[in-house]
This record gives C-alpha cells, sequence and structure tokens, in this order.
C-alpha cells in the first residue's frame, strides 16, 4: 500500500461536500434522537434504525459514486510505476477510513456522550463494521462493471437485498419451515448478511430481557459467547475482506 | 399472669457461667423465664423449648446442628428466640427439618438471627399469631431438591414477616394455607426456585418486598384478596422466569409495584377481578402476558417504558380494561391539552402475536421489514384483537 495515495484519498474526501453533509446529517439525528428520549436504551434503538439503514446505503452508494469519479485519477496512477494492488488498496483503506470517521463523528461521538453502555458500544462498533464492509462491497461493484450507470444500479440494487430482500426471504423461510427446529440453521442464514448480524448483535444489548426466553436463548447461546463472538466477528471480518479481495484481482487483470 | 411475670428470672448460659448448655438452662427454666446465652458454639443437637421461655443470643451464639439434627424446635406458645446463629441443620427428603421450627403453637416471635445452611430456615405449621422479623438467611443449594424454603409457612394464620433477607434457597417465601398474614419490607434474592411463593393464601397482604434474580422469579395461585404494593420485581431471566405469575388469583389489588428487566413481568392466567394500578414495568421482554382465561382485571394508570413488548396475549375476546396507562410506543396526540391521548392505543403489536406462534421470529425483531408488517397492521387491524386496547392513554407517565 502507498502512503501517499491513501493521504491523498483522505484529503480528497475530507473536502468532499457529500461526506461533510453525511456526517452532520447523522450528528443531528444522533443529536435529536438523544437529547428527545431520556431512556438510554430507547435512543439506541432509534439510532439503530438509522445505522442499518442510511449507514451501508451511503457507504456503498457514495464509495461506487467517488469510484467512478476517480477512474482518470486511478488511470493515471496504473501509469505510474506503482503496484496495482497497492493501488487499489490504498484507495479503499482511504475510504473505509473516510466513511467508518465520518460515521464515528456523526454518530460514534453522540452516543458515547450520551448512551456510554454496552449497547451504545455495540452499535458504535456495529456501525463502523457496517461503513468498512460496505465501502468494500462498493469497490467490488466498481470493477466488475464499467459502466457508471449500471454500476450505481448495482450498488443500490445490492443494498436492498442486505437491507429488505433477505429479511423478506427468511421470514417466508420461516413461516415455511416453522414446524422443524430452525433455529440453529436461521443463525447460520443470518451469518450471510451483516446488516442482520449487526441488528442481532445490538439486538441481545437492548432487548436483553426478551432474548433470554427460549429461542433468544439459542441465539443468546451462539452471539453472547465468547466463541460466537469471535465466529461473529470473524464472519464481519470475512464480509469485509471477500469482496476487497475480489475486486482487487479483478483490478490486476482489469484492462483500464 | 402478672404475678407469675414478677416471678421470671433470668438464667445465663455460656463457658464462664452456671450453665455451660442450653439443654441444662431449659430443664431448669420455669415457664416466663429469660435465658441469656453468651457467645460461644453450641452442639446440643436438638434444642426443644417446651416451656413459654425467652431465648436472647448475645452476640450471636451458634447454635450447630452438625448437618443431622433440627437445631431449634418450638412447641409452647409465647417463645422468643432473639439474636442467634443458627446453622447446618440436618437434611432429609422424609421431613421438614428446618433451622427454627414452631410446631402448632401461637404467639412465637423470632427476631434478628442468622441461619446458614440450613435445609429449610424458619418453619412454622399450624401456627398462629407468630412474628418473624429482620432474619438474615442463607443457603447454597446447588439443586432444587437438595435444599428447602427460606420462610416456609404451612397452614398458619396472622403470621408477620418483616424485614428478612433471604439468599439461596429453593423458595425465598413459601406459605400454603396461610391467612391474614402480612409479609412486609423482605428481600428475596438468587433463590434457585421462586422469591415468593404462595398457594391458597387468602387475604395477605405484601408491601415493600424486593424480589430479584430468582431462578423463576415470583407464582402465586389459587388465592383471593391479595394485596401486593410496592414491591420491586427484577431481573427475572429465562425462558419460564416471570416477574410475577398469576394463576387464579381473585378479587386482588396489584399497585404501586416496580417491574423492571424481567423476561416476563407479569403472566396472567385464571386471574379475575384482578385491580392493577400504578405499577411500572420497564426494560422487560414482555410487560405482561394476559391470557383470555383473565376476565374483570382492570389495568390502570401504569407505565410502560422500553419493554419489548408491551402486552401479550392468545387473542380472543377480552373483558379486561385498559385505561389511562402511559405507554412509550403510543403515537397518537393530544390536540385538547388534556394530558389524554385522543386516539385509543393498541398495545398488542403483530409481531408479539407472531412470536408468540413462531418463536424464532425474535431472531427478525426491529428488522425493517417487521417494523414495515408492524406499521400496516397499525393501520388495518387484521391479527392483533381489536377490543383490546387503552381508549385513554395518558401522553405523560403518571409515576415519576
Amino acid at each position: 500500500m502507498s502512503k501517499k495515495i491513501i493521504k491523498y484519498v483522505i484529503t480528497d474526501l475530507l473536502r468532499n461536500r457529500t461526506v461533510l453533509l453525511y456526517t452532520l446529517v447523522l450528528l443531528a439525528l444522533s443529536l435529536g434522537v438523544f437529547l428527545m428520549e431520556d431512556n438510554i436504551d430507547k435512543g439506541i434503538a432509534s439510532m439503530l434504525n438509522i445505522v442499518l439503514f442510511v449507514v451501508p446505503l451511503v457507504s456503498i452508494v457514495f464509495s461506487t459514486i467517488y469510484l467512478y469519479n476517480s477512474s482518470e485519477f486511478i488511470g493515471l496512477l496504473v501509469s505510474q510505476p506503482l503496484k496495482r494492488q497497492s493501488i487499489w488498496l490504498s484507495i479503499a483503506v482511504g475510504l473505509g477510513v473516510m466513511m467508518a470517521f465520518a460515521f464515528f463523528v456523526g454518530i460514534g461521538v453522540p452516543t458515547l456522550i450520551f448512551a456510554y453502555s454496552a449497547s451504545g458500544l455495540m452499535l458504535i462498533v456495529a456501525g463502523l463494521l457496517l461503513s468498512v464492509i460496505f465501502v468494500s462491497l462498493a469497490m467490488w461493484t466498481a470493477v466488475y462493471i464499467r459502466d457508471k450507470s449500471k454500476g450505481i444500479g448495482l450498488a443500490i440494487i445490492l443494498w436492498l437485498y442486505f437491507a429488505l430482500i433477505f429479511d423478506a426471504i427468511l421470514l417466508f423461510l420461516l413461516f415455511q419451515f416453522a414446524d422443524y427446529p430452525i433455529e440453529n440453521i436461521m443463525v447460520a442464514i443470518s451469518m450471510l448478511n451483516p446488516i442482520d448480524i449487526s441488528r442481532i448483535l445490538v439486538l441481545l444489548e437492548i432487548d436483553l430481557s426478551a432474548m433470554m426466553g427460549y429461542t433468544g436463548a439459542i441465539f443468546r447461546d451462539f452471539f453472547g459467547t465468547g466463541g460466537g463472538m469471535f465466529v461473529t466477528l470473524g464472519v464481519m471480518l470475512l464480509w469485509f475482506a471477500v469482496p476487497l479481495w475480489l475486486s482487487n484481482r479483478y483490478f490486476k487483470k482489469k484492462d483500464l | 399472669m402478672v404475678v407469675g411475670m414478677s416471678h421470671a428470672a433470668t438464667i445465663h448460659v455460656g463457658k464462664t457461667h452456671a450453665f455451660k448448655s442450653i439443654h441444662s438452662a431449659i430443664a431448669k427454666a420455669n415457664a416466663g423465664d429469660t435465658i441469656l446465652v453468651h457467645s460461644g458454639l453450641y452442639q446440643e443437637g436438638n434444642i426443644n423449648i417446651d416451656k413459654r421461655l425467652t431465648l436472647i443470643g448475645i452476640d450471636h451464639p451458634v447454635i450447630d446442628g452438625k448437618k443431622e439434627y433440627e437445631p431449634i424446635s418450638i412447641r409452647v406458645e409465647g417463645v422468643t428466640v432473639k439474636g442467634f446463629t443458627i446453622q447446618n441443620s440436618g437434611h432429609s427428603s422424609m421431613n421438614d427439618i428446618a433451622g427454627i421450627k414452631i410446631y402448632n403453637t401461637n404467639n412465637v416471635t423470632i427476631t434478628d438471627n442468622i441461619l446458614d445452611d440450613n435445609f429449610f430456615g424458619i418453619y412454622a405449621q399450624e401456627s398462629r399469631n407468630c412474628h418473624i422479623e429482620n432474619n438474615r438467611l442463607r443457603a447454597y443449594g446447588k439443586a432444587e431438591h437438595f435444599v428447602g424454603n427460606g420462610i416456609h409457612a404451612w397452614k398458619s394464620d396472622s403470621i408477620t414477616i418483616v424485614g428478612n433477607e433471604i439468599m439461596g434457597h429453593r423458595d425465598g417465601i413459601y406459605l400454603e394455607f396461610v391467612t391474614h398474614t402480612e409479609v412486609d419490607s423482605n428481600l428475596s434474592q438468587n433463590n434457585l426456585r421462586y422469591g415468593l411463593h404462595f398457594m391458597f393464601s387468602h387475604d395477605n397482604s405484601y408491601l415493600y418486598n424486593t424480589f430479584t434474580s430468582n431462578g423463576a422469579g415470583v407464582a402465586v395461585m389459587y388465592t383471593d384478596r391479595v394485596r401486593m404494593e410496592h414491591n420491586v420485581f427484577n431481573e427475572n431471566w429465562g425462558d419460564s422466569a416471570y416477574g410475577l405469575l398469576l394463576k387464579d388469583i381473585r378479587d386482588s389489588h396489584i399497585q404501586h409495584n416496580v417491574f423492571a428487566k424481567n423476561t416476563t413481568a407479569i403472566y396472567m392466567e385464571g386471574s379475575n377481578r384482578i385491580q392493577m394500578l400504578d405499577n411500572r414495568f420497564e426494560n422487560n421482554g414482555w410487560a405482561i402476558k394476559i391470557f383470555s382465561s383473565c376476565m374483570n382485571n382492570t389495568l390502570s394508570r401504569n407505565s410502560f417504558i422500553q419493554n419489548t413488548f408491551d402486552i401479550a396475549t392468545n387473542g380472543g375476546r377480552m373483558t379486561n380494561r385498559f385505561e389511562e396507562n402511559y405507554w412509550d410506543k403510543y403515537e397518537g396526540y393530544d390536540l385538547d391539552k388534556d394530558g389524554i391521548g385522543d386516539v385509543p392505543h393498541h398495545p398488542v403489536s403483530l409481531f408479539s402475536i407472531l412470536v408468540e406462534r413462531y418463536p424464532s421470529m425474535m431472531l427478525l425483531f426491529r428488522s425493517f421489514m417487521v417494523t414495515l408488517f408492524d406499521r400496516s397492521e397499525k393501520l388495518i387491524p387484521s391479527l392483533t384483537p381489536e377490543h383490546l386496547k387503552d381508549d385513554k392513554p395518558l401522553m405523560k407517565s403518571a409515576i415519576i
């Protein structure tokens, strides 16, 4: 990786109006929620919707657009005596750091100030991971599809899939196979969606009492234990690493 | 009576006193005497009090049952036992051996004792007007059948149980066929089964008690005319743990209690004509699970705050009244500013019904899809019970 490229991407994004707007909107939302709500867990529950919905959307769509807009800059870099892998990963790191940073300023800091608790910390961790995971998915989208409008379309479809369609499928499966012992399979399937993983992790903090019931106990046995937590974190990191690795592999061979 | 009192003597027991054992002192004493026991270890098997005596321990002398005997048995009326440490009673699955057991008698007072590692703690059978106050009971049971109840009363009347602290027993306080009894300001914590458990115990009141982290919370059954006020029920976690389980309870008052962080705060089955007023439900999984076998109950001025689900029910027609409660999930408005919402609140969400039917659904809670379903159900109710609603939801909590 090249420090210069990372630095360039970060300074470029720091001046970017969209990133600034994104940060300010998040900040306004979280301040609004926390100042209006005196119950911490209720505030976190409201924030959860923003984290699960807005953060992935902005991360993936903005990163995709940014990558298409920098295609000339990337072309220029490739003509320099630099390794393609180093260029690609540096851009990924720059984007990931900035999106995570914007999230941290917009939601992380208010949460730490107003709702410093286990659930608050879990929300921040989930949001940071979602930010970088959806940047990584954007890298994959942008490198596979040459056409900008199609690429952005795919980014939005990916987001729709993870945020909505996946849960609809899960719901359908649940109704269809309700008579079978499907709890463990459900946990396994939910691992296929980083948004669901984040949601369940925060759920285990804010709806702890309900999750201590029978089925909750099964989820809790998995997500609540050290081993389960380790696996969950591992899966989240895979969600970051695999799309990035795929995109990098493609970028190395890509005819620009 | 007065003449008898004037002749009452005081007998000292201790290493440096005339009587070395409590047995010998009791044998010598006359009814009405006071026996002062000085600190030390007394291993005398079973101490059977068969005269009207007052036993007072100075600096908590230890009466040890050596895991074999029942340390103290009381068989006559008017006995007082105060200030002892009573430990290591025998264990038995045939008899109910207790640290202090009261057999078929009246007016017994048991105060300021420490009971440590006994099978049952304090046990009263067929007794009246007994007073159990300020005792600290602790047991270390690993499983329910290895340990008895903390304070256990059976077929008794007018017992007062005040200010005791009970931990690690099977049931903290257990009452069966006990009437006109007052249970006040006790702490029942980390017991293996229920913090408080009573059956067929009419006309009792339970005030200012705290029931925390008991294996299965509090369960009360088959009882009429109970008053439960100002109690705290919290942190009863687990699938079959309830803050308060009401089964066949009738004509009772449940008022000013606090329910916090329970998996299910109140579970009601076959309970009728209960007045549930001014309670606070906070951070519970389910605030109230009310079954259609419950009739003519009134729930009013309660506050429901940050519960995962406020009300769950198995549907059917409801004759229970929900009125003037505060629901933090209420989304209505108050145009005339009288503090009461202008549109009714339906506290049963579609998702809570689905979770009742398919417990695995819990996995999808707070997912956008589910929120969408809940919204559409709110607009056009089809699955949620239409009659279960609060017509006058409060805009602000009535309880501070």
